[in-house]
């Protein structure tokens, strides 16, 4: 594919700087020399980062810069979009998720996604919790009774529901319907949990008990989160990645990341003297 | 850093707290350089003066860290503004333990009843000039944000520790020759062991502005050559 003219200066871009180890078993998923075209308008520049198991990776960076379209590269959300074009690769246990045999139904049920607003069905917290194993064709009462109470302890929402699992799930609140999802995410047992914004039409308390959550469901699910929130980047996550403009300009330890950044770029948007 | 904060208060206030600190270390300085002179002087009256001016040290470290617990608790500073504001509080920390030491010295002042013996004088105003020719740079240093001269500073301390072991030997001999000595020189032995730790104070306050700067601490050992604590006393 031949790439777009792009108005951005090549050299004001140095190549990302990477301090996380890469490769190995340790690695839930290889992204490799991506790039993402919307029409002519490029939207990923070589992106190369492998995103540790069991670890919460956060991607950074001010609005346009990528980090949502990156997310959405990784279970194949972008393919909704027309005209949309890719290039590099992006692994899943070895396998190239944009390669020609991938059933992006089965990748996704790999891949649990949470979204910015809580997007609970119009139906009881119950069928909601177990939708993906109802699509999945599941039907025995007991596999389901017991993966929604697993799913809800997971996302400690269990106590709060436990006693109305047949209401509808309209009727919990915000904090608790993004929990709700968040069960529904791993109520098919993904291998990765995608959070895009989780937190950000959260109050302060929902905010902080989502967090908690992140950090009791790391180990056993690789998540990425992206926020604009650069506190909560740096309260829950393990590995930071900053992006900006369609590239990633450092991938780091969450610890180095916000102590001694080596890049400037990095340096200057986290500490708030962008522009 | 090379640009301003969007929130231009927040650079009015790391410029604050700097601006605080590097008033400790002028103080802190001249404390030191006023305890030797009164010292060889025997000023009684300066040094009364001296004990009394340590409180504006003390009064602006509490100052620093006001500003310090502020800055954390409202902007939640990362990266190189956290290594400044942590770096301003452990500056100030060191800077007001030399303002003690340069207390400390006044207060011998008043114990001692004459000055120093003339041979003395040589060896302590040699330390009292390195010490706060030392101090001076590493506030130059931190100032500027210059690593390489904090680090040069780092290294210099050597010649404060070697300075301080031959007049250790000097005051020993002392001693030895007429037991009449042993009183004003344990005196003039705290009062040049307190111009050595001031050297490590300044050593400390090294390491911090080349952390500051780098976010990285030196890699070497800190140079170290006061082994008068092992030195046998024949």
């Amino acid at each position: 594919m031949a790439k777009t003219v792009s108005a951005l200066d090549e050299r004001s871009f140095p190549s990302t700087v990477l301090h996380v180890r890469e490769g190995g078993q340790g690695v839930a998923l290889d992204i490799r020399d991506f790039n993402l075209w919307y029409g002519s308008a490029q939207a990923l520049y070589d992106v190369s980062m492998g995103v540790q198991r069991g670890a919460v990776t956060a991607l950074i960076g001010p609005s346009g810069c990528g980090k949502s379209t990156l997310l959405r590269s990784i279970n194949r959300m972008n393919d909704l979009i027309d005209e949309l074009t890719v290039s590099g690769s992006i692994l899943v246990g070895g396998e190239d998720i944009y390669g020609g045999s991938t059933d992006v139904i089965a990748l996704r049920k790999r891949m649990g996604m949470v979204f910015q607003k809580p997007n609970p069905f119009a139906m009881s917290i119950y069928d909601n919790v177990v939708y993906p194993l109802r699509v999945d064709g599941v039907s025995s009462r007991r596999v389901l009774d017991e993966t929604c109470e697993r799913a809800l302890k997971g996302a400690a929402l269990w106590n709060e529901v436990k006693d109305r699992l047949q209401q509808s799930a309209l009727g919990l609140s915000g904090g608790q319907q993004q929990r709700l999802c968040i069960a529904r995410a791993i109520a098919a047992d993904p291998e990765v949990l995608l959070m895009d914004e989780p937190c950000s039409a959260l109050d302060p308390i929902a905010t902080a008990r989502i967090e908690e959550l992140i950090s009791e469901l790391k180990g056993n699910y690789s998540i990425v989160i992206v926020t604009h929130n650069m506190q909560q980047a740096a309260r829950v996550s393990d590995n930071t990645a900053f992006m900006y403009l369609g590239r990633l300009i450092e991938y780091g330890g969450t610890d180095d990341m916000f102590t001694r950044p080596r890049s400037s770029r990095t340096e200057d948007y986290i500490t708030g003297r962008f522009g | 850093m090379s640009q301003q904060h969007t929130v231009r208060e927040f650079d009015t206030e790391l410029g604050d707290i700097r601006g605080a600190v590097l008033e400790m270390g002028r103080l802190a300085g001249g404390q030191a350089l006023s305890a030797v002179k009164a010292l060889l002087s025997g000023d009684v009256g300066r040094a009364h003066f001296i004990i009394e001016d340590d409180r504006r040290i003390d009064a602006l470290q509490s100052e620093v860290e006001d500003k310090v617990f502020r800055i954390i608790a409202r902007r939640q500073p990362v990266a190189h503004d956290l290594r400044l504001v942590i770096g301003a509080m452990r500056i100030a920390n060191d800077l007001e333990r030399i303002g003690d030491l340069g207390k400390n010295v006044a207060k011998r002042v008043l114990a001692l009843d004459s000055p120093p013996h003339r041979r003395l004088v040589p060896g302590i105003n040699r330390l009292r000039e390195l010490v706060v020719m030392q101090l001076d740079a590493v506030m130059n240093a931190y100032a500027q944000e210059n690593a390489d001269a904090a680090e040069q500073v780092w290294r210099l301390d050597v010649e404060i520790d070697s300075t301080y072991t031959s007049l250790f030997r000097e005051l020993l001999t002392y001693m030895m020759e007429d037991p009449r000595n042993i009183g004003s020189c344990a005196h003039l032995l705290f009062c040049a062991k307190n111009m050595e730790r001031i050297g490590d104070h300044v050593t400390n306050i090294a390491e911090t502005v080349i952390y500051m700067v780098t976010g990285e601490l030196p890699q070497e050992e800190r140079p170290k050559t006061d082994k008068t604590s092992l030195m046998p006393i024949e």
